[in-house]
Order: C-alpha cells, then structure tokens, then sequence
C-alpha cells in the first residue's frame, strides 16, 4: 500500500521564558493509504501536537513529514495551505464553523477556495442531506445544536473529497447517543470515500473502532499496534 | 484558484452579521472626512470670485496711500497715469460728540473728493444719499453707531468743534476690513466739512489716498513695477487689483491653513479611530481567519477577504461624509461671517469632495491597514488550540513600511497644507515623538507594576493592577490612543486658552486705560486740570514732535538710500518720527549703553537717547551724527545713549528721545495718559472733553480691548465648532479603544463571578485598571501636549508661555471619568446577567 502519511525524527520542542520544552520526542511512523489510526494518551501527551504538525498547521522543530507525498515540513505557509485545500480534511472538538456563515455556506468553502464554485452548491446540498441537515441549509451555526453543527462540519471535511481526515476529539462535546449518530457517520462517509482518518481521541471505544493505534506518553510513541478492525 | 468574485462574495458572507461592529469605524471616518470637505470647499468658494471681489473692495485700479500727502514729485509721476477718472480720500480718527444724548464716540472719519468707488457701490440708506452728499453737505454715519446710540438721519454730530448733520445710514464700510472699525466707526465726511473742522494739524494721525480708474489698454502692474521703489521710497505705497487679489488670497490661505489644522487634528483623530476599531473587529475575527488558513486559505487571500470588507465600507463612510461635509459648509460661511470681507456664495466644490476623499481613503487604509496585515500571522493552528500565543515574537517589516508610509503621507498631506518644508517636518516630527513617547511610557508602566507590584493590598486592587501586564492586557493601545488624542485636544485647548489670555493681560493691574492725543501747547494745563476734576491722575504728559530723518553717519539720506549695502531698514529711515523731550528716564525703560543726557544749552552739541530695537534697525552706535529735519529746520544730533523700553508697558514710548533745551519752541502736540476707574467716569470724561476741546482725540482703551476680546470670542467660538469635530472622533476613539479591552476582560471577569466575586468586586477590579488607563494615558498625553503647545507657542506663535489650570484639569478628570465610565458601561452585562448567560452569547 501506498504510504500518505510519512514522519521521521519528528521533535517539536517549545521555549518558554527561561527553558526549552520537549512536547514531541523522535517520533517515528507511517499511514498508509485509505488506513484508519487514532492517536491516543494521557493529557499533555502531545497528541493535538503531533495532529497539528501531521496536518501541516504547524512547524516542526526537527524531523520530516512527508504527506501525500508532498514533504510538508519544509514547506512555507502557502503551500500547506494548497496541501491542505487539496488534500486533507479537519473535524475539531469545538466544530469550528464560521459564525457568520450558513450551513451550506460553511460546507461549500473548501470547494469555493479551490476555484470550483459552480459545483460547490449541489455538493454541499448533498452532503448535508447525507448527514442528515437537508432542511438546515440557510441556519447559521448558532440556531444549531451541537450535534448538528459537528455534522456540518463532517459534512465540510468530505466536500474535498480529501485524501487524509484528520478528527481531533471529534465526539468529545457531544453527549453518548449524538456521539454514535456522528461516529457512524464518520466511518460510512469515510469507508465510502475511501480516505485515510487519523483520530485524535480520549475515547477508547472510538480508537478500538479504528483499524490501528498510536498511543503516545510523555511526548513519545510508547505503542502503535493494530485492533481488531478492518 | 478561487477568483477575486468568490472572495468578493465571502467578504459579503462573513460580514453579514458583524456590519453593526464596524460602526465606530465607519463614523470616525465620517467625521474626519466631513471636516476635511467642508473646509475644503469653503476655501474654494472663497477664492472662486476673487478677481471680482478684488475690484469691487478696491474699488479703483491703482491706489496709493499713505501717511502724508503725496509730495510734488510724486504726484508727477501719478499725472503719467491716463486716467479716465480720479479720487483723493483722507481718513483719520477723531472724537465725536452727540447732542442728543450727551455721549461721546471715537470715530474713523473718511472724506472723498472725487467720484470713488469707480468699482463696487457704496450701501446708504437712503439709496442715493451718498450721490448727493456733496451737494447738501451731510454726513454719513455708520449704522451700527446709528443703531446703538438712537441716532436719526436729521440729527447731527459735533466732529471738530462743527456740528454737522447726518443725511444717511452707511450699511456698507467700504473696503474696510480691519478690526479698528469695531471701536471707531465709520462717518464720511465731504473735503469742505473736513477743512472747516480743522481736524487736520501738525502730527495728526492721517490717512492719504489717491485712487484712479485707467483705460483697458493701460497696465497697472507695470506701471506699480516702474514706480514702486520711488513711492516705497517716500513711505508710500502703491496697490492694484493684482495686489489686492493677493491680499485676500493670503488672508484665505491663513484662515484655510488654521482649518485645515483643525480638520488634519479630526482626521488623524479618526484615523486612531479607525485603527482601533478595524483591530476591535479583527480580535472578533481571529477564530474564522484560523478556520479559513485551516481549510487551505492562504495568509493573502484571507487578508483580501477582511480588506475588501473595510474597503467597501471605508468607501461608504467617505462618501457619507463627503455628503455630511458638503452640508456642513453651507454652515461655515454664517459662523465666520465676521471674518470674510464679502458674502460667499457656497457652491458643491466637487474638487474639494474630491481632494478630501481621496486624502481621506489615503489616510484611512493606510491606518486600517496597520491592524488587517496581522491577519498574515494568524496561524491555522488556532483551530486546535485558541490559547496559541498570537504576539509577534518579531519584528514585522511590513507594519515598520506602513508606519514609514503613514508618516511620510502626514508629511506630504502636511507639506501641501503649509507649503513649508520646516513646519510639515515639525509637525510630523512631533506626532513622531509623541507616539514614541506614549509607546515608552505603556512599556515602563508595564515594566514598573511588574517590578514593583504591591503583593500585600487588597485582592481587588491587585486584580486590577495586574491587568496592566497580564497576557493580553490593553496598556498599550489604550496609553498610545488615549494619551495621542488627548495630547492633540489638549494642545488646542492650550493655545486657544493663551491667544485669549493674551489679550486679557493688557487690561491687568493698574495699567492706564485711556489716552488723549492731538493737544495744543495751550491746551495742556487746562486738559490736566480737568483730568485731576475728574479725580482720574496724570499717568503721563508728554509733548510730541514730529520729525524726519534728513542723514546720518555723516552721509544723507539720498546718499544711503542709493547704497546697496546700508544695513539701515527702510521702516526706520522713511517713518515720520514722533519724538519727545523730557530730563530723566522712565520707570519702564533701562539704560543699556552711553550716558543719558537731560538737558542742553544752546550750543551745546545735542545727545539723543536711542530706543536698542531702533537703533539696532538703524545700525548706529554711540557717538554717530543723526540729523533730523524738524518740520524745515535741520538739527544735528549725536547717539549719547540706548535705552531697553518694556513694551508690556501701555504707556506711550519713543524711539527718540531729545534732551530739554532743544524742541521747546519747535510746533508740537501733547499726548497725555491717564486711567479711569469706571466705564461711567470714561463716558462723563470724554463728553467733557470733547465739549471743551473738539481736536483732542480720547483712545479708550478698555474699548478697544474690549472689541479685541469680542473678536477673540468669536475666534475662540470658531476654535470651539471646528475643535467639535475633534471632541467628537476623539470619543470614537476612546470609545473604540475601550472595546477593545472589553473582549480582553469579560471572560476573566465572567470566570470571577462564576467562582464567586460580588458584584461590587467587579466594579471595583475594572474601575481600578480603567482609572490607572485612563489617568495615566491622559497624563502623559497632557504632558506631550504642555512641550508641544510650548514650542508653537514661542516658536510660531511668539505668545509668552503660560498655563491655565483650569481646562487642563478639565480635560483630565473628563478623560479619565470617560474612561472608567465607558470601561464599566462594557462591562455592564457581566454585573448584571448570569456568567451562563454571558458566556453563551459572548463566547459560545
């Protein structure tokens, strides 16, 4: 299998005023294509860490991460932006939708910014009929619950139709029965896309849902084995 | 790649909901740009008619004027001009008595002979009173004096000892623009009543002109340039519509200089305005910027975004205030009617929109631009964490351009304005400063309350004193906007206050307060007793000789006059001096070089006594031969001394100064000072003199400051309207920046509550950390301002340098009042609604 995601002798150190803090500590791994890993550990781990510098929203101190192909980790700003317009998709704890904008609108900016908005409309429409928010297309995020606004933003991260997803404790606002609902969603929109998820997550019945898990202590890789998932 | 309509499009979306947040944006623009066109366009309304306005307050083409009459000389030269028609006119001051209600009034007194105005008309009432008041010898009278005094055409006036009666109301002064004409109003008078008042002697203060009118193919210009120096020569001087247009044109340019100051305060005001609040919405902002770098935006195209958002709404803002602007000049013509020598028909000047539209976008998106290029830093990974540090770590260059823009914008915008490379530097230079210095002093307050911070006072107090240098605190927005608008309105308010003050200090104390000039050897004693009747003393009684410089330093006057390298001033060789005798030095003058010399005998060689200032026009020293043609007879004289005059003072002074024994018999007038104590003794004091002598002059000059200080009231009234302007953005700015501080505070302040602190905590936490912003940035801001006014004070303005508590006060205590109050008004939701509650519609 064609490997997506490839780090070498990753380290992100960070200073402070009068010492310098290691929060990743030569990490070493790959994903293949269409894979699905969570990463998991304790608090302070460097678990959002590790996905923020995998996802190329940040910078590493030393080591190489190669994504898609692209080595990102030499790359400036502008590029990763173009990496990550093209190829990757993001669901946050906290959602993150534009206030400001309605739900179609929210799920048609990654197609828009890629210079395709003739498109964008019907995608978008789809794919929040799919996640279950066909009469919800003109709210704005605040006349949502929470529930909903997370399938928006599922809804968004499949609209590229990115080679790698990235969650980052995609269930972790949510209540037990919403949580299942966007889970399932989650791995039917993935299995039907074919993309490579890698999942930050506390939830250890969500990571024995993946397919492999990394688990991190201490800014380290202490496991990374495979469940019982295919 | 996403096109330009799809970001268009998203800068529509995204600001949907948040337009009402750029309100405080969009009035500070506004109101900069309002300023600036209204002024604008009054100067082009002012300046669009001038040509003809000029003719008309000439009212001939070529004008000579001056002190005496023209000499035979001259008036060969004036013969050389083909004039179709020609005018002479006298005008001098005298006293005035009213039989009908007993009072007396200081009077401007005009005579023409001749069919003058050739251009423009004189306003009487009767329309043709001034056409036939050759023929029935009558007066014109002003009608203001008319209105105040109860005066009826029919009635009469005493000028001179004549009693002449009034055939008409003059409505319009010609061509008189000066201020004297507010305490001496204006009555024409025809040549014969002039000669039978006799109002005309020996030193006399009299003004002479000739006016002629010349054929089209006749060139005035030329004509000024071949005889200037000839006229000039003769103390005379020669003026043509060129000149006059020149003359307003100048007069403009200082009213439109001293506005558009005004306006340039407003617009920076505003810009500080717009900076602050473009930062208030960008700091609402941070969190869709992270989710549109996350999303694969780059750092330009989601500062496109935000700057097409402020653009459109930057240009909304400066068309409504062009609108408001073009309204508000329609205003200005009625505020400063006191100030403009002729109606001003106020027309839509759409090059002065134009102008102030475009020097406003200019200013406004370079300021705005200050906080947008922050947008480049936001980094994506706000989307994972929130509490990412957002700080620049660096220096960024892009910002460092863009302050060097600004500055060099000022400058140039300044440049035009002035037209003067030293005072656009200095103005820009001490904006400069001014911000450097608010900027070092946010850091040493930070600096100090860290270092020294009281760790034993009460919870509350640390709280808010923390504030200043906790992560995100807002000392030094607030100390730099806050101190730099207070530190310009500060700086307004200290001149205004010392032009006023000016004036006012003439009047202190126990300076005298009137002046009798024009009276007779044989008039003197009687003069004094009826002075010391009136229980008023004798300040001063000096006589006065008039005199002209015939040579000097054993050279003549033609001889210097015709040497390119005399050091000698023309003012100083050509005045009509007016001279005075007397055996000792005043208290109010100082001896600085020779020996002064009291008395002479006949014989004796005759020693002078210099005043420094005249004798260092002339540039002569002790010992130099000075001769004087005292009304045909040629006396030697030598420097003996030189002597320091306190020009404070509001006795009269001479420059020259002769010793007794030599201008005794010489013809001569008497000038003596006296002060009144009251306005109903000056009334009683200048009937009964001008009853027993009607050539004598009385200058009241507690009049005369009077109308002085009137006209500062309405400069000050102007100072006030235009400074409104600046009042107003400086509140946008304060209001502005204290928004900034409200995001900073409320989630700490909701957490405070939520743990358990009493309303009253609340209070008193933010009312300390606004107190300290606010009392600290008005402070420095003040103390910018007291080094600023300092230097335009003496440097441009030569004003003596003082201090008027009270606005300074004023200004501080309304500052940092406007500061806690619109501080804790932010923070109002916090004291009263749930932290759920809050937290929910501001956070969530």
């Amino acid at each position: 299998m064609t490997k997506i995601l490839e780090v070498k002798n990753l380290i992100k150190t960070y200073k402070s005023i009068n010492k310098e803090l290691t929060v990743l500590d030569d990490i070493n791994f790959s994903i293949s294509e269409g894979e699905i890993v969570s990463i998991v550990g304790p608090s302070g781990s460097g678990k959002t860490t590790l996905l923020g510098l995998c996802a190329g929203l940040d910078t590493p101190t030393s080591g190489s991460i190669s994504l898609t192909g692209e080595l990102i980790s030499s790359m400036s700003e502008n590029q990763k932006a173009a990496v990550r317009n093209k190829n990757v998709g993001f669901i946050f704890q906290n959602f993150q939708l534009l206030p400001t904008l309605t739900a179609i609108e929210n799920v048609m900016i990654p197609l828009e910014l890629q210079g395709k908005p003739s498109g964008a409309r019907s995608k978008a429409k789809d794919l929040l009929g799919r996640v279950g928010l066909g009469d919800r297309l003109t709210h704005y995020p605040t006349q949502l619950s929470g529930g909903e606004q997370q399938r928006v933003s599922l809804a968004r991260a499949f609209s590229n139709n990115p080679k790698v997803l990235f969650a980052d404790e995609p269930t972790g606002n949510l209540d037990e029965d919403t949580s299942d609902i966007v889970e399932n969603l989650l791995f039917d929109l993935n299995k039907e896309q074919g993309t490579t998820l890698i999942i930050v997550t506390h939830d250890l019945d969500l990571a024995q849902k993946t397919q492999r898990v990394i688990r991190l202590k201490g800014g380290k890789v202490c496991r990374d084995q495979k469940t019982n998932q295919d | 790649m996403a096109n330009l309509k799809y970001f268009i499009t998203t800068a529509y979306r995204d600001s949907r909901k948040d337009r009402g947040k750029l309100a405080l944006f969009m009035s500070a623009i506004i109101l900069g740009i309002a300023a600036l066109v209204a002024i604008n366009s009054l100067n082009y309304n002012l300046v669009k008619d001038v040509d003809e306005q000029s003719k008309s307050l000439l009212g001939a083409d070529i004008s000579v004027t001056g002190n005496r009459p023209v000499t035979e000389q001259l008036q060969l030269l004036l013969d050389s001009i083909p004039g179709t028609e020609e005018a002479k006119e006298v005008e001098l001051f005298t006293m005035s008595y009213i039989a009908k209600t007993d009072d007396s009034q200081f009077i401007g007194v005009k005579s023409i002979d001749g069919n003058f105005p050739f251009y423009g008309k004189l306003l009487t009432e009767p329309v043709d009173a001034f056409d036939r008041q050759r023929d029935e010898q009558f007066i014109l009278v002003d009608h203001g004096m008319m209105l105040q005094f109860g005066l009826e055409v029919g009635d009469s006036l005493m000028i001179g000892g004549v009693d002449m009666a009034i055939g008409g109301r003059l409505k319009s002064s010609f061509g008189s623009i000066s201020a004297g004409s507010s305490f001496a109003p204006t009555v024409y008078i025809t040549p014969e009543q002039l000669e039978d008042s006799k109002l005309i002697q020996p030193g006399s203060l009299v003004d002479y002109a000739q006016h002629y009118k010349v054929p089209s193919n006749f060139d005035p210009n030329e004509w000024e340039d071949l005889h200037r120096e000839a006229f000039r020569n003769e103390s005379m001087r020669i003026t043509t519509i060129k000149d006059q247009r020149e003359n307003l044109e100048e007069a403009f340019s200082s009213l439109n200089y001293f506005l558009n100051i005004v306006a340039l305060v407003s617009l920076i005001l505003g810009c500080i305005g717009v900076a602050s609040s473009v930062m208030i919405y960008l700091k609402n902002k941070v969190s869709s910027i992270a989710i549109f770098r996350c999303l694969g935006m780059t750092d330009q195209q989601a500062f496109l975004i935000y700057f097409i958002q402020i653009l459109v709404l930057g240009l909304v803002s400066v068309v409504t205030g062009a609108i408001l602007g073009s309204s508000i000049q329609m205003l200005l013509p009625v505020i400063l009617k006191d100030f403009l020598p002729y109606e001003v028909d106020m027309d839509i000047s759409w090059q002065a929109i134009f102008e102030g539209a475009s020097i406003g976008v200019l200013i406004t998106m370079l300021f705005a631009l200050v906080p947008l290029v922050s947008i480049r830093n936001i980094t994506p990974l706000r989307t994972l964490r929130a509490s990412v540090d957002q700080t620049d770590h660096w220096i960024d260059w892009l910002k460092m351009v863009l302050y060097v823009v600004i500055v060099l914008s000022i400058f140039a915008f300044l440049f035009q304005l002035t037209d003067s490379l030293r005072e656009a530097l200095a103005f820009s230079i001490g904006l400069l400063v001014a911000f450097l210095v608010l900027f070092g002093v946010s850091k040493l307050v930070v600096w100090a309350v860290r270092r020294f911070f009281p760790t034993r006072w009460s919870f509350v107090f640390r709280q808010g004193l923390a504030n200043l240098y906790r992560p995100n605190n807002q000392t030094q927005t607030l100390i730099i906007s806050i101190g730099l608008g207070t530190a310009i309105l500060t700086t307004l308010f200290i001149i205004q206050g010392l032009l006023l003050e000016n004036v006012g200090s003439m009047d202190a104390g126990n300076q005298p307060n009137m002046i009798l000039f024009g009276i007779e050897r044989d008039q003197k004693d009687e003069i004094r007793t009826l002075t010391e009747d009136f229980d008023m003393p004798v300040i001063q009684q000096v006589p006065i000789v008039t005199m002209r410089l015939s040579g000097w330093q054993g050279r003549s006057k033609e001889d210097w006059m015709s040497d390119t390298t005399k050091i000698a001033s023309r003012w100083a060789i050509n005045r009509e001096a007016r001279v005075s005798f007397r055996d000792s030095l005043n208290a109010d003058e100082e001896l600085v070089e020779g020996i002064f010399t009291g008395e002479v005998t006949p014989g004796d060689s005759i020693f002078v006594s210099l005043a420094d200032n005249y004798a260092s026009s002339m540039g002569v020293s002790i010992g130099d031969e000075m001769v004087w043609n005292v009304q045909g007879a040629m006396i030697t004289t030598y420097v003996g001394s030189i002597r320091k005059i306190d020009f404070r003072s509001m006795q009269t002074r001479f420059f020259i100064l002769f010793p007794r024994g030599v201008l005794e018999k010489a013809p001569q007038f008497q000038v003596l000072v006296t002060k009144s104590p009251d306005t109903e003794t000056t009334a009683r004091y200048r009937s009964a003199v001008v009853k027993a002598f009607p050539n004598v002059s009385v200058i009241d000059l507690g009049m005369i400051l009077i109308t002085l200080n009137d006209i500062l009231t309405k400069v000050s009234y102007i100072i006030q309207f235009m400074a409104g302007f600046s009042i107003l953005t400086g509140m946008i700015v304060l209001i502005s920046s204290l928004s900034l501080s409200k995001y900073q505070r409320i989630k700490e302040s909701v957490l405070l509550r939520t743990l358990g602190a009493l309303r009253n905590q609340i209070i008193q936490i933010n009312f300390t950390e606004y107190f300290l912003l606010g009392s600290l940035s008005a402070l420095t801001g003040i103390v910018l301002a007291f080094v600023g006014s300092y230097f335009l004070a003496t440097q441009e303005l030569e004003l003596e340098f003082n201090i008027r508590w009270f606005p300074i006060n004023s200004i501080f205590f309304v500052v940092v009042f406007l500061t806690v109050l619109i501080g804790l008004f932010n923070s109002r939701d916090v004291i009263k609604k749930s932290p759920l509650e809050i937290l929910r519609k501001e956070v969530g």
